[in-house]
């Protein structure tokens, strides 16, 4: 895909940022959403790995914050801010929320993927960060890399290669 | 998620023995399907982390071929069946006399002959289950995916994700005589299950 280069990889359930010539990815996105964040003029690129469209389900006691997208995104959000980072330039992009298995009868667990997608469009939307591209659906899995000096997003599954957005 | 981290020696060998009955009934299923011996390795009850899970099949970005179900019933939980892409091709050589040659994805003929193979092995194992713990546990139908471990997996983690950032798993390896067909069984409880699954062998709940 690309040389190797200062990679910061971001877990399940984790987020992080980089600047200006790195490299931010992050590996086997299933019905999880990898989404960025990226302000063009200073080359700030985040990236969030979200797992769980709200926090409203947890049961956990400390709270992931990166785990759930309505505090997922806020969160990187902030981030990008404390850098720097104009709210005025920040534009998003997303990838994942794919359902990797087909079952006749569907829970709402099974349908993590497409509420993964909504949540994370409807966070955006109040948080008011244009979603300027998308690679969402499907049934199978992505890995995702943002390169920060340039904004492109690279997504790379097993059956259709890498593509750029 | 605390509770899991305290459980006693005693409590993962319960649920050791629980991956132990299931999969050696799997294995015997397999070791007849083939008509050839089949080992399995000591299970392994681990509590891991998201990423820890991913690395047990060789990371995230792994390709791997999995049939999961999803168990209903009074200890739900989700199963995998996992094995490398060669070894689904040699199973179904094997098993159906599909030629070994050719690259990349399964046809609909091979992928419903895995899925079927799947099903047969995570039904013993999950009905030696049902019948040691005396627990209902019925599976869904079986559903086959080929891609990257990290996407296959994160399925079975969403009840656990709601909980915290780990995962107790109950995984048993299996190989066949030659070593041309390894295969690997993660069995995720659904958090609440523990405490239904310790009850129904007798340990006491308040046994920590």
């Amino acid at each position: 895909m690309i040389e190797e280069q200062s990679i910061v990889k971001v877990g399940m359930a984790d987020l992080n940022v980089v600047q200006r010539s790195g490299i931010i990815r992050t590996v086997g996105l299933g019905s999880c959403i990898g989404l960025t964040m990226y302000d063009p003029q200073l080359k700030i690129a985040g990236m969030a790995h979200v797992m769980l469209p709200s926090s409203d389900i947890a049961r956990e006691g400390q709270l992931n914050i990166a785990k759930y997208a309505d505090t997922a995104l806020p969160a990187l959000l902030e981030k990008l801010l404390h850098l720097g980072a104009s709210p005025s330039r920040i534009v998003a992009k997303m990838a994942g929320g794919s359902q990797m298995f087909a079952f006749a009868g569907t829970g709402d667990t099974m349908r993590i993927g497409p509420r993964n997608i909504e949540s994370c469009k409807l966070k955006l939307a109040e948080l008011h960060i244009p979603l300027i591209a998308e690679d969402t659906g499907g049934n199978y899995g992505r890995t995702i890399e943002l390169d920060a000096s340039s904004g492109i997003l690279y997504i790379r599954s097993v059956q259709t290669g890498v593509k750029e957005m | 998620m605390e509770v899991f981290k305290h459980f006693k020696e005693f409590k993962m060998d319960v649920l050791k023995e629980v991956g132990n009955i299931g999969a050696g009934n799997a294995a015997t299923a397999l070791s007849l399907l083939l008509n050839k011996p089949v080992d399995m390795a000591v299970p392994k009850v681990q509590l891991l982390s998201f990423e820890e899970i991913s690395d047990k099949v060789g990371g995230a970005e792994k390709l791997v071929v999995a049939i999961f179900l999803r168990v209903e019933g009074d200890a739900p939980g989700n199963l995998f069946f996992i094995l490398s892409p060669e070894a689904a091709k040699s199973l179904l050589n094997r098993l159906v006399g599909i030629p070994l040659e050719g690259e990349g994805f399964f046809d609909e003929m091979e992928q419903s002959a895995l899925c079927e193979i799947g099903n047969i092995l995570a039904g013993s194992y999950l009905s030696s289950l049902a019948d040691f713990t005396n627990l209902s546990m019925s599976p869904t139908v079986p559903a086959l995916a080929m891609d990257m471990a990290g996407a296959i997996l994160s399925y079975g983690l969403l009840q656990f994700g709601q909980m915290g950032d780990d995962a107790l798993l109950i995984d048993t390896t299996f190989l066949e005589g030659d070593h041309e067909v390894e295969g690997q069984f993660f069995l995720i409880p659904d958090p609440d299950s523990f405490s239904k699954i310790f009850k129904a062998l007798g340990v006491p709940v308040d046994y920590d």
